[in-house]
């Protein structure tokens, strides 16, 4: 337990994430178009946000094992990718549920949706990648290389729903929303970048046991 | 200048390489005409629908024949490590990515020429616009796909399950350009009222831009590790 602060940091980031859904559900308003299912906002913003910040995350992570070749990078890279396709696939779930509600369909072909399934795709292709190369330095630079590649798709999935006709709304802040709605938004964007800090600092200390074993053998 | 002295005389040999491999050239072709023909009876033989998604025929079979050709290139290279030799002379990693880049280019450019005169004559489709635009943008889909592809299939040569490994990685990063292609490729052949090409072919050249840029500033981190 000694050291291990992220259990900290999970443990509040979980409690915040079931208060501020149960705020989302039951003292937030409702949205005025989109009633009940508007309140899907709460969390799905939320993963949106992180799952973008954690692929950039993983970007730096990547540039940073390039130029400076210090494992730290490389493990930073290994959690983020890894913490970010789960909370893509999240992302992509919780859009589904939601637009069978609203747009009668579970998927649509729209600007928004395809990016990040491309996004997400992407990145698992990295995780496949990473399976597949035994060496652990070719492992952390080729991953990297492909890392950077990939994430050139994450400012589009962020900008596309203002560059191109989407069925997908316009991107949700606190500042454009009920203040009260914004509140939630925030406690609850706070409580899953900390469950995120949680999955990223374990994963990190995952991959740097992993790796000092593969050096001991 | 020198870059380009150096991408020169390793397209040169890449050309040389694909000379010598003929039958290669040939399988490749071979494979993205029976992915055409597949996709006829995917379709249900309706003559309307075959016609109005041929487009996405062609792009879907240049993609899989894509993945033989770039994989093999790479492959036999590996091999027979080829690729230390390349690295022992004296010419810059980005240039033998563009050299690679750019003979994969004319390569999947042959594929998709070889298929359009089976693409009139199995789906009944003619170029509205005219066989300018439509060089263009094959043109300009070969290019978006070779550039990630050569990068990709480099990597993927070298690791284990290479054959899974490619399309995993390839496929969807090229999604975009992909989209793109096939939307440019389909006004070309169903008219273009709106004039709406050029958008298409500003994505297709957008993504050109960036995957040629990356490739060759990352590439030196590919083969020399």
């Amino acid at each position: 337990m000694k050291g291990r602060w992220e259990l900290i940091v999970g443990a509040v980031g979980g409690l915040g994430l079931l208060a501020g859904s149960a705020l989302g559900l039951w003292w937030a308003p409702q949205e005025r178009f989109m009633l009940e299912t508007g309140r899907i906002l709460y969390v799905h913003v939320p993963t949106a946000w992180l799952s973008m910040i954690l692929f950039t995350a993983a970007f730096v992570g990547s540039i940073g094992w390039l130029v400076k070749r210090r494992w730290g990078f490389d493990f930073l890279s290994e959690a983020s990718v890894e913490a970010g396709v789960v909370l893509g696939c999240l992302l992509s779930v919780q859009g589904s549920i939601w637009a069978h509600w609203t747009w009668n369909t579970w998927w649509a072909w729209d600007p928004r949706l395809t990016s990040v399934a491309v996004m997400v795709l992407s990145f698992l292709g990295i995780l496949a990648l990473r399976s597949f190369v035994d060496d652990p330095e070719k492992r952390a630079t080729w991953s990297a290389t492909a890392t950077i590649v990939a994430w050139v798709n994450v400012p589009f999935v962020y900008l596309c729903v203002k560059w191109m006709r989407s069925l997908h709304q316009g991107q949700s802040s606190v500042a454009n929303i009920d203040p009260d709605m914004g509140k939630v938004l925030l406690l609850n964007t706070v409580a899953v970048t900390l469950v995120a800090i949680y999955f990223v600092v374990t994963r990190w200390r995952i991959a740097n046991a992993v790796h000092q074993r593969e050096f001991t053998e | 200048m020198e870059l380009i002295l150096e991408s020169r005389a390793v397209l040169a040999k890449e050309l040389l390489h694909v000379w010598r491999a003929r039958a290669r050239l040939v399988a490749t072709g071979t494979f993205a005409l029976a992915t055409l023909l597949l996709f006829s009876f995917a379709g249900g033989l309706n003559d309307a629908a075959l016609r109005e998604n041929s487009a996405g025929y062609l792009w879907i079979g240049i993609l899989l024949a894509s993945t033989l050709a770039l994989g093999e290139g790479l492959r036999v290279e590996t091999e027979h490590n080829a690729i230390e030799m390349l690295l022992l002379l004296p010419v810059s990693p980005a240039a033998i990515f563009y050299g690679k880049a750019i003979g994969n280019l004319l390569v999947l450019l042959l594929v998709g020429i070889v298929m359009l005169p089976f693409l009139t004559v199995l789906f009944d489709a003619t170029p509205t616009e005219g066989v300018g635009p439509l060089l263009l943008c094959l043109f300009a889909g070969s290019a978006a796909i070779s550039a990630p592809g050569t990068l990709h299939a480099t990597l993927a040569a070298r690791a284990r399950s290479r054959d899974v490994l490619l399309p995993l990685l390839l496929f969807p990063l090229v999604i975009p350009c992909v989209v793109a292609a096939v939307q440019a490729t389909h006004l070309v052949y169903a008219g273009d009222p709106m004039d709406q090409l050029g958008s298409w072919l500003g994505v297709l050249f957008a993504f050109c831009v960036v995957h040629w840029s990356v490739g060759g500033l990352l590439y030196s981190r590919v083969v020399e590790d």
